[in-house]
């Protein structure tokens, strides 16, 4: 059984009076434990959202989650509060995106570390502050007996990030969800802190939900990838041959679009054209249609079906890339 | 580890040079700054000079402020009131009572009803805005209509309001009446900023680690929100100290004047006032520099807070 199986897990919102809004819709993926698993798309695909869903973090008012999050057989949907605050932190850990406003910024970084020590392992204020300063120095912040009396503003963000980590993996959970941890920093740290979050899941074996837009991040640390589109999943398959074999020509496009260094001088970048339209439109349609460059009639007449390709890939497209054809610029 | 010590080295040499003030809270760069602020300065200065002289009164003033030492040069017929003289450098009031002595211990009573009055308000306000912010839902509708209720009365009719109820007024009365009127200040004020800490990134991520609702709401949620708390209430010292002399003024404070209290004072002063200008214009004076020295310390603390100023 698969540490974390979710199955067809729909996220909407509504408001009173207007029509609700699917942002993630029948979303399904396993997560092995020591695996890391994937989750790539643009922006306003329903990645954060199905993060914040699997936390159970999203507001009671207004977003209706539906499907099931099954946790070590436990379906996390159908948790009290209760529980899920026993679950949250100790066996379930979350980085987000933004370094800079993810940690409180009047207490000092000992403080927020010994914080989940003390409510999910029942330390002492003193066992925890010994414990806090071996936890920074593992994710690599140089003197942490300093750095635990100093304040988050005091922080760079690649070190802030370093801290949020810490606090995440303070409990060593078994999941450890990452919603684009490397967003908001510059590029140097970022490679720090993947090369760090990937080392820090090998040690624990904790299992990695990798949410991103950036295909690099994906290439350098994931087992299997999730592509998302429109709050489905269009395209899964393990990491090589994803990379290797792209099948739908969103994720084609995605990779296409990646600037190269070996392109001849003067050449331009390959966008994919358009962006997310508002609502979903996969009624009777493919979400993707408009901006598809390989798009059919029958594209936006019928709801693609997700097919089985066999080895764990699963397409979603009435007209995929062939593999056999060499990569072609698509217009 | 993944990160080589060279790698270490240089991330320690990068974080040396992003933290030269090690282990400096937001408060004490707020300090930092404020100790540089002229404006606040001055203001504590007026602040402090009065706290001290109010402390010190008994002993510096140089009669007793109750005692009727000059009551036979009060002519009412003449209205002549006993002019300066030695030993009595502002002369004697209405009754004959040393004026200077009156404006001195004075202070005490205005700095009781100020300070009070502020503490009183800021512990309700602090009550209703922690519960409205922290529960929402229909906890913070029915706190804030109850705080709306409040807030559409005008604030000097309230206090007189609630001074008219008693029977019989005293200091306690004033500052009830004054403190009461600033509940509601407070209590929108920390549950607007309350609302916005619930929404922020780190309250988010304190609840993904499983914090419990009463830790994140006193440990990351209300300390987030003091700031501009903090900042009302020095303004609520000026303001209330002139809505109880206000009170005061219209014989809604304590009837009993041998206690000075400059408003009383300034009540007293106001049918002579085109022949004796003096004994109006001393405790006025009085009144609008210490609200002012709260006033410019409040503005400078504001600014001192302001997250935007900060580096």
């Amino acid at each position: 059984m698969a540490l974390l199986e979710v199955r067809d897990l729909t996220v909407e919102f509504q408001r009173k009076g207007e029509k609700s809004f699917t942002a993630v819709d029948r979303v399904s993926f396993d997560v092995e434990p020591g695996q890391t698993v994937g989750l790539v798309g643009e922006s306003g695909c329903g990645k954060s959202v199905t993060s914040l869903a699997i936390m159970g973090l999203l507001p009671k008012r207004g977003a209706k989650v539906s499907g099931s999050v099954m946790f070590e057989g436990e379906d996390l949907l159908s948790l009290s509060d209760k529980q899920l605050r026993d679950k949250r932190g100790r066996d379930l850990g979350m980085v987000f995106q933004d370094p800079l406003s993810s940690l409180n910024p009047v207490i000092p970084i000992g403080l927020q570390v010994t914080e989940v020590l003390e409510r999910h392992q029942g330390l002492s204020r003193k066992a925890a502050m010994v414990e806090a300063a071996d936890l920074l120095d593992k994710v690599g912040i140089p003197d942490p007996k300093r750095r635990l009396t100093e304040y988050p503003h005091q922080l760079s963000g690649g070190m802030r990030q370093r801290a949020l980590i810490a606090i995440a993996l303070a409990c060593r959970p078994r999941l450890l969800i990452a919603d684009e941890p490397t967003t908001a920093l510059d590029v140097t740290i970022q490679a720090q802190i993947l090369t760090l979050l990937k080392g820090l899941v090998q040690d624990l074996g904790t299992a990695l939900v990798m949410i991103t837009h950036d295909l690099g991040v994906v290439a350098g640390l994931c087992d299997e990838v999730n592509v998302l589109y429109g709050g489905r999943v269009v395209e899964k398959a393990q990491r090589h041959e994803l990379f290797g074999e792209p099948r739908h020509p969103y994720t084609h496009g995605l990779l296409a679009s990646i600037p190269r260094l070996d392109a001849p001088r003067g050449e331009r970048l390959n966008p994919i054209q358009g962006s997310v339209a508002d609502n979903i439109p996969w009624d009777h349609a493919c979400a993707f249609a408009p901006r598809c460059p390989n798009a059919l009639d029958i594209c936006r007449e019928r709801t693609p079906v997700q097919e089985d390709l066999g080895g764990g890939r699963l397409l979603r497209c009435h007209n995929p890339v062939q593999p056999e054809v060499p990569q072609e610029v698509s217009a | 580890m993944a990160i080589g010590s060279a790698k270490k080295e240089r991330i320690d040499s990068l974080a040396e040079s992003s933290a030269d003030d090690s282990g400096v809270s937001l408060a004490a760069s707020a300090w930092k700054r404020l100790r540089r602020s002229p404006v606040f300065l001055f203001g504590s200065f007026i602040i402090v000079a009065f706290v001290i002289v109010a402390i010190i009164a008994p002993w510096i003033a140089p009669h007793d402020p109750s005692a009727r030492d000059l009551a036979d040069q009060v002519i009412k017929a003449r209205n002549e009131i006993p002019k300066p003289q030695p030993g009595y450098p502002l002369g004697g009031d209405l009754q004959g009572r040393d004026f200077l002595s009156r404006l001195l211990v004075g202070a005490q009573q205005t700095l009781l009803v100020g300070v009070f009055a502020t503490v009183i308000g800021l512990i309700g306000g602090l009550a209703l805005g922690t519960l409205a912010g922290a529960f929402g839902g229909w906890v913070d509708s029915l706190v804030m209509r109850i705080v709306d209720v409040m807030l559409s009365i005008p604030q000097l009719l309230l206090a007189f309001g609630i001074g008219a109820l008693f029977a019989k007024p005293n200091l306690f009365t004033v500052i009830l009446a004054v403190s009461i009127v600033q509940i509601p200040v407070f209590a929108r004020l920390l549950r607007g900023s309350m609302l916005a800490q619930r929404e922020s990134d780190h309250v988010l991520a304190a609840t993904s680690l499983g914090v419990k609702h009463g830790s994140i709401v006193f440990r990351h949620m209300l300390p987030n929100s003091l700031g501009p708390v903090i900042v009302q209430s020095t303004l609520v010292l000026a303001t209330s100290i002139i809505d109880a002399a206000a009170l005061s003024f219209l014989g809604l404070g304590n009837p009993d004047d041998r206690i000075p209290e400059w408003g009383q004072m300034l009540g007293g002063a106001q049918t002579v006032i085109d022949t004796h200008p003096q004994l109006a214009f001393w405790p006025a004076g009085c009144i609008i520099a210490i609200a002012l020295g709260f006033t410019l310390v409040g503005e400078s603390l504001r600014d001192a807070l302001d997250p935007k100023n900060r580096r």
